[in-house]
């Protein structure tokens, strides 16, 4: 039997996002074999994306470029950049300047040949472009909107800037995290709520298209970045909601699971994650570290009270572990049915073994530097193969595909747009300056 | 497929029917996003009920397993059925439930299901549209297959634990269990795309979801992070860097405030500017030293000065004036806020976001509420089923079981 057709196939996706929580959201849609189509405009560099298009100087003197590859940033960076490269796998990019009414009239066109229009943009730059869904769906009654500037559509905050650190503050997450002895002010961001949006943007944009299968009808979808991070606090919201009460910080450490936490191996910067689920994995533990006599005793001896206890564990567990390898632990510990794992480093982490039996990483290759091993689609479907990936487009790459295959633009039309600066593949900014010519 | 015309409003996944057996977090919370969409999810529980009606929250800090908050909150819009897969009777009844079902979703860990004559190949025969989802920790098979994995385990092996904290310390975690929650919302893409392939396609299959490789191949590590090593010959290492300064002197990070603490992003020029005008500083643009902008941003020795006016500036206004203020300028100022702060929230309240929902044992509480408003197929909100609640009326009204079938399967343990 021949393989099913992936389960998008067919599907073209608009997809007008920036930063992380949009583009990492229709990565999931690209892996399922949707057509992404990123709109772009060469009046307005979306560094936020791709990143900047020049990078100081005193940046990389400083120690940056890390992003690039061998740290060079080369004359394009906006095609180079490590982030733009996951976040625009599968992605193939045209350029169009939504500010003119020409501009409109083709993202309309694009409207009509689509099935979804995929946007995190923030709230009030659609409606400043007069692109509102009522418009998008009378270019096309069918399509699908879903739209999710950080903080809604509407209520006091709609027009408020913010990137995911300030979801997550603002839904609860950052006042929740970080050490026990210290305030909250040490927590460097997670982006949690970036990678909470984008996924439930993903699963929104399937449940419409599921939806528009049975119905025929397209629908617009809202949703805030916020909202959807708070579904994650879950414990913390229901503490509040049931006691008045307020969860500080915890740490590594688990109330319902004692010890818990993270202790230093050798070498430099390893470390191995411990959780001691209940009294038998406690005496197990015990019994590993040759530590046997503190399984009986009475200060250890339930998950309440080695919870309680833990700051005099945790140097004994720590002296056990500072002289082993991470990885040496983990499998020991895991042997004996004790949940721990190394602290898996980004280095680290293309030589586990586990990933590579299984094959997780797919080498994509990048025009002019050569090929890199990127995270490939997150599970396994046993009948339709995923798509695998393919590297992010260069800015305005598939503007011929575009225009002429999909959009059913003439040559002459097309050139008209190359000279209107709809189309090209250079920042407008960064075009050789005419010479002045002296009359 | 054929389109069926469906007359008025309908949720959007009202024909889909989906069996969950899983525990844990992912498991429920994926199929409570189905649910709460319109599917008809039957939660399968052991006849004790699921270890997290175990957990707290409880009200009054009693624990009772209708009154979880975790429970209460992840299976909102459930049915609730028991059965023991381990017995006979109860493998036949999970055989039935599925005959009818789209999706089931199991979390046993690999081979379990196939010990019980309930692997995929089993339950294809009884319904080849079924689609099965694995959720494990580290999938189905390879070296760590039988690995035990805890919220913190999961972190370390696929997450950004490594450099999450700062640099004099160990990696710290991020809060509670948020990613075990996000996983369930990346599986719920994996639920929704072998539903999508069954209902159009008629075909079934088996969907492996590893944790360990959701976590490594969706957020921050699984993109930036790795790709940066991969591009550098794995040099430098990303470090635990503690607050965000993306090595420029712009502010970034949590900084406190009056009454708490605010999150000032950092990272573009045009924010410093806009940081001056809020701080009504403009006019150190056109100090000497600040020439020429913006690669004065890089300037190390600057950093003290800006940063105690932006201390100074925190510390005399609340969270919320710093928000507002800040963002009368587009300057990127959130609040950092602790549930209390949530549930006053002019903007949460504004949106009628929080829905209250009662629940005869439990009682009412507000619950976070929809985390999107589909115009044409609302959201819906709706309560978790009772232990073994819907037993007759799924037992014997839908599958035919007699009453007196039912009391002996109850006798025997097996729901």
């Amino acid at each position: 039997m021949a393989s099913p057709r992936l389960p998008l196939e067919g599907i073209r996706i608009v997809d007008l996002t920036i930063v992380w929580a949009g583009p990492s959201g229709t990565v999931f849609l690209g892996d399922l074999g949707a057509e992404l189509v990123r709109v772009e405009s060469l009046q307005h560099p979306d560094v936020n994306t791709r990143g900047q298009t020049r990078i100081p100087k005193a940046a990389l003197e400083g120690g940056g470029g890390g992003q690039f590859p061998k740290r060079d940033p080369g004359d394009r960076p906006w095609e180079r950049s490590a982030s733009f490269q996951y976040s625009g796998r599968n992605k193939i990019s045209m350029t169009v300047d939504l500010e003119r009414e020409s501009g409109k009239e083709i993202f309309l066109r694009l409207v009509q040949k689509s099935d979804v229009v995929f946007s995190n943009y923030a709230a009030g730059t659609l409606e400043k472009l007069g692109l509102t869904y009522p418009v998008l769906r009378e270019a096309n009654p069918k399509i699908i909107m879903v739209y999710f500037p950080g903080f809604g559509l509407s209520g006091p905050y709609k027009y408020f800037k913010g990137f995911g650190t300030n979801m997550e503050a603002l839904a609860g997450l950052t006042a929740l995290r970080g050490y026990t002895d210290m305030d909250v002010t040490v927590n460097g961001s997670v982006f949690q709520a970036d990678a909470a949006a984008g996924a439930m943007g993903a699963f929104l944009t399937l449940l419409a298209l599921h939806h528009r299968n049975r119905t025929g009808k397209g629908q617009f979808i809202e949703m805030s970045q916020a909202e959807t991070t708070l579904h994650h606090l879950s414990q913390a919201w229901f503490q509040y909601a049931m006691n008045q009460r307020l969860l500080d910080p915890m740490g590594n450490r688990d109330g319902a699971a004692a010890p818990q936490g993270v202790y230093r191996c050798s070498g430099d910067d390893n470390w191995v994650a411990i959780t001691i689920e209940d009294d038998k994995m406690w005496a197990t533990f015990c019994d590993v570290i040759g530590r046997p006599e503190l399984s009986h005793d009475p200060r250890y001896a339930d998950i309440v009270n080695r919870y309680k206890h833990q700051d005099d564990l945790d140097p004994i567990i720590a002296a056990w572990t500072q002289d082993k390898r991470h990885y040496d632990l983990m499998h020991l510990l895991q042997g004996r049915g004790i949940t721990a794992s190394a602290v898996i480093s980004h280095r680290e982490i293309f030589d586990d073994p586990h990933l590579q039996a299984r094959g997780f990483f797919k080498q994509v290759e990048l025009p002019g530097v050569g090929l890199f091993p990127h995270a490939g689609p997150v599970y396994k479907m046993s009948k339709t193969p995923l798509k695998e990936p393919h590297r992010a487009p260069l800015l305005g790459e598939h503007n011929e595909y575009v225009y002429k295959t999909v959009l059913g633009y003439s040559e002459e039309e097309y050139q008209q747009f190359v000279r209107d600066q709809h189309i090209g593949d250079t920042y407008i900014d960064l075009l050789p300056k005419p010479q002045g010519v002296s009359p | 497929m054929m389109q069926q015309q469906l007359a008025g409003d309908v949720l959007a996944l009202s024909d889909v029917t989906v069996v969950d057996i899983s525990t844990g977090i992912p498991g429920s919370f994926c199929s409570k996003l189905l649910a709460d969409f319109g599917a008809d999810v039957i939660k399968v529980e052991p006849p004790q009920g699921d270890p997290t009606r175990s957990l707290g929250p409880f009200p009054g800090d009693v624990p009772h397993p209708e009154k979880s908050g975790l429970f209460l909150h992840l299976n909102t819009n459930k049915r609730g059925v028991t059965l023991d897969p381990s017995s006979p009777s109860g493998q036949v009844l999970l055989r039935r439930l599925v005959g009818n079902a789209d999706l089931l979703i199991e979390s046993f860990g690999p081979g379990k299901m196939t010990d019980w004559g309930l692997g995929y190949e089993e339950l294809a025969k009884v319904n080849p549209r079924l689609v099965v989802l694995s959720i494990s920790n580290c999938g189905q098979w390879g070296p760590y297959k039988d690995f035990k994995l805890s919220e913190l385990t999961l972190y370390a092996l696929g997450g950004t634990l490594h450099h999450t904290g700062i640099p004099e310390r160990e990696p710290v975690k991020m809060a509670l269990t948020v990613i075990q929650f996000q996983m369930g919302q990346v599986a719920a893409i994996a639920a929704m795309a072998g539903v999508m392939v069954s209902k159009w396609q008629g075909v079934g299959q088996y969907i492996d979801f590893s944790l360990f490789e959701a976590q490594a191949g969706t957020i921050d590590r699984g993109g930036i992070n790795i790709l940066t090593s991969a591009y550098n010959n794995r040099q430098p290492a990303i470090v635990r860097a503690g607050p965000d300064s993306f090595r420029t002197i712009q502010p970034g990070g949590v900084y406190p405030c009056a009454d708490g603490y605010v999150q000032i992003t950092s990272g573009r020029p045009e924010w410093f500017k806009r940081m001056l005008k809020t701080l009504r500083r403009e006019d150190l643009l056109l100090e000497e030293r600040y020439q020429p902008f913006p690669d004065c941003l890089y300037r190390a020795d600057l950093k003290d000065e800006i940063d105690a006016l932006v201390f100074e500036w925190t510390l005399q206004h609340t969270k919320r004036e710093c928000q507002e203020l800040a963002q009368a300028n587009e300057w990127p100022i959130t609040a950092v806020s602790t549930m209390e702060d949530l549930f006053t929230d002019p903007h949460f309240r504004g949106r009628n976001y929080f829905v209250p929902i009662s629940h005869p044992i439990a009682g009412e509480f507000e619950y976070p509420g929809p985390p999107a408003l589909p115009a044409e197929t609302p959201w819906k909100p709706g309560r978790a089923p009772l232990l073994g609640e819907h037993n007759q009326e799924i037992y014997c009204t839908q599958l035919g079981y007699s009453l007196e079938d039912l009391g002996r399967m109850r006798e025997q343990g097996v729901i």
